[in-house]
């Protein structure tokens, strides 16, 4: 159950807040028109997809905050910065004064979530799956929430068509691409992606195949795996300070023992894109999916 | 026994004579700061909140007159946050005060005795395996279980400590800090084969851990850490006598009268049990275990009687003031306040590295 209300605590301080809450969401289940009117009118997103969402659904006047982790469309990073979405402060987040708050789990840390889902504001939990059907679920939960189900429903349809167009276009090409993700390169120790993770999955939806099966998750590989797993591609995301400048990466990896042994390097295949684009699994995930497979069949962009 | 040490301590005491009077003062003032911090930080946050609303939030259980977020924010939120903050801030300056003292060590700090190595070992095993292998264990303590294993972590480690600096009933305290950097260096190997197991958001977890941050303050936090720190910092200044003999060295100690072996086995007790407890709650907050017992020798000298709740006081108006810049200087997000403590502390302990110099530079 990923919506709770959390009153346990102090029924008397909250029951008083949950009985408007839920008298709200009777109302907009009744009145889709006015609800947006009636709804929360303060929400704090949390989590990168989250904000991206409410944006698409062209309700971002109502957003008083984000975290660090919610930096798309460009002009959310004009919203107060709650922090990090692993390590808020209660008292910051309260700051905003949001009278609803989304955020994508893996949220913490527990104790301060506690404290904030105790004072009686709504907290809805935002599943943080990296798949189709979880961008689906997040614009129901967030359309739901914000009371503009008829928009969720139209989203809905249009990053499902943008999905299905950028998934057509790659059905012509011949042999899948081996890619390697490549997360961190810190002093020549390389984090790669293997099995169940955003980059492993949208490597797919793109019609890749990600080339690390060994585990799951992100961690670090030995040198020898990785001229073991000999990628025709290497796919990063765009630095950010000191890696900003891709030029100085690229050099890195080309006199790295391992890397410069692969065929990526060798042809000179390093492909980068904006992290929040390609492993976001928000709104833009069509779009995610066309660049990569257009990057990955070697079409300039 | 008093006597005689008196008497030696006041040859002890520079030419400019008697500090008593000095300390006292010291002492006063240093009260009155603490009371003042305290205050102005309960009335300062990224929300801002009016005086009188935490006067009302203070004296009156009736909503009517603040709203109901207000009051979670000044009692549940920042109230907890102060409380913790002064006794973690207490008990780390005041046990660097008793372990530099037991160590005839000036820059020996409270994790000197293994208790952050140990906690920070036990924080990580259950950052990264209290979903997996820990997990019976982790749901038995709910949200807790990382402050629980990091007290745990860093008594076990204390215990193994002293056992191995222990022989024949007398410890030696270079064997003890030896065995500290061995102890030490097995909980890094046992800590990083951790963080290779460890996905990306255990990691980022774990940074933010070693950082060091007292966000986290609740009530719970702060019944659970109280019995064991409060009554320590009440306990710390009947150590004084003995701390000032033990600066003579331990013979001499012994023949004034301190039985040497039972005050060395109190001393690290207490320090270990205060300082896993502050760790527990706080993670790794650095230096202030250093520079707090370090600024005061230079200002009242180095009597314990005067050092130990004077460094109590200081201590705790550093996390304050620490924490305050934490919560400020980025709002509505949050520093992390061990960054806060090492940028301001880091800078000082060169300072008095080089004044050490220059002092020493016959």
């Amino acid at each position: 159950m990923p919506i709770q209300l959390i009153g346990r605590d102090n029924p008397s301080r909250n029951t008083m807040a949950s009985f408007l809450v839920f008298a709200v969401t009777c109302l907009s289940a009744l009145t889709s028109a006015t609800a947006a009117e009636q709804g929360p009118q303060r929400v704090l997103a949390i989590g990168g997809a989250v904000t991206e969402i409410v944006y698409a659904l062209g309700e971002q006047d109502r957003l008083v905050g984000r975290d660090s982790t919610s930096t798309f469309p460009p002009e959310a990073n004009g919203l107060p910065d709650v922090g990090y979405i692993r390590a808020l402060s209660p008292e910051g987040v309260l700051s905003v004064k949001p009278d609803l708050i989304l955020a994508r789990e893996n949220n913490g840390p527990p104790e301060a979530v506690e404290v904030l889902k105790s004072t009686g504001v709504r907290w809805v939990d935002v599943p943080d799956e990296f798949t189709l059907s979880g961008i689906d679920e997040n614009i129901t939960i967030i359309a739901a929430e914000l009371g503009v189900v008829d928009k969720g429903e139209a989203l809905k349809k249009k990053v499902a068509a943008d999905i299905a167009r950028s998934r057509a276009r790659q059905a012509a090409q011949g042999e899948a691409p081996r890619v390697m993700f490549v997360l961190a390169l810190t002093d020549d120790k390389i984090r790669t992606s293997g099995r169940n993770t955003a980059a492993d999955n949208i490597i797919a939806l793109a019609g890749g195949e990600n080339v690390i099966t060994a585990f799951d998750g992100y961690k670090e590989i030995s040198n020898e795996a990785v001229i073991d797993a000999a990628p025709d591609i290497i796919l990063m995301m765009n630095g950010r300070g000191e890696s900003a400048d891709h030029e100085a990466v690229n050099a890195l990896i080309e006199a790295h023992p391992a890397l410069s042994t692969t065929p990526a390097v060798r042809n000179g295949r390093i492909i980068r894109m904006d992290g929040l684009l390609m492993l976001g699994f928000g709104p833009r995930t069509g779009e995610a999916i066309a660049q990569l497979s257009d990057a990955l069949a070697g079409h300039e962009h | 026994m008093s006597t005689s040490l008196d008497a030696t301590m006041n040859r002890l005491r520079e030419p400019e004579g008697d500090r008593t009077a000095l300390a006292r003062r010291m002492m006063v003032c240093l009260l009155l700061i603490l009371l003042v911090t305290a205050v102005l930080s309960l009335g300062s946050g990224a929300t801002d909140t009016s005086a009188s609303s935490v006067a009302w939030a203070l004296v009156s259980g009736q909503d009517h007159l603040i709203s109901a977020v207000e009051r979670v924010i000044i009692m549940d939120i920042r109230m907890p946050r102060i409380l913790l903050g002064m006794m973690v801030g207490a008990c780390l300056a005041v046990s660097g005060a008793v372990m530099q003292g037991l160590f005839r060590n000036p820059l020996a700090d409270p994790g000197i005795v293994g208790v952050s190595a140990g906690a920070s070992l036990g924080a990580v095993s259950f950052i990264v395996l209290g979903t997996g292998v820990l997990a019976p264990v982790a749901a038995l303590f709910g949200i807790y279980h990382v402050p629980f294993a990091a007290f745990l972590g860093g008594l076990m480690f204390t215990f193994a400590l002293y056992r191995i600096s222990t022989r024949s009933g007398s410890t030696s305290v270079a064997t003890m800090l030896l065995a500290g950097i061995a102890l030490g260096a097995l909980a890094n190997a046992f800590t990083g084969m951790l963080i290779f197991r460890a996905d990306d958001e255990q990691l980022r977890d774990l940074t933010f851990w070693g950082l060091g941050s007292i966000a986290g303050a609740t009530w719970p936090k702060v019944f659970a850490v109280a019995p064991i720190i409060v009554p320590i910092l009440i306990l710390a200044p009947f150590m004084a006598r003995g701390l000032n003999a033990m600066t003579l060295g331990e013979a001499t100690a012994h023949h004034l009268g301190v039985n040497v072996q039972i005050f060395k086995r109190l001393a690290i007790v207490l320090v270990a049990a205060a300082t896993g407890a502050a760790v527990a709650v706080s993670g790794g907050i650095g230096f202030v275990g250093i520079v707090v017992p370090h600024l005061l020798r230079l200002m009242i000298g180095p009597d314990h009687r005067f050092l130990l709740p004077a460094c109590g006081l200081l201590g705790a108006i550093m996390l304050l003031l620490a924490d305050a810049i934490a919560r400020q200087i980025v709002a509505p997000a949050e520093l992390p306040i061990g960054i806060v403590t090492a940028a301001i502390g880091a800078p000082f302990f060169l300072w008095i590295l080089l004044r050490r110099r220059g002092l020493m530079d016959i």
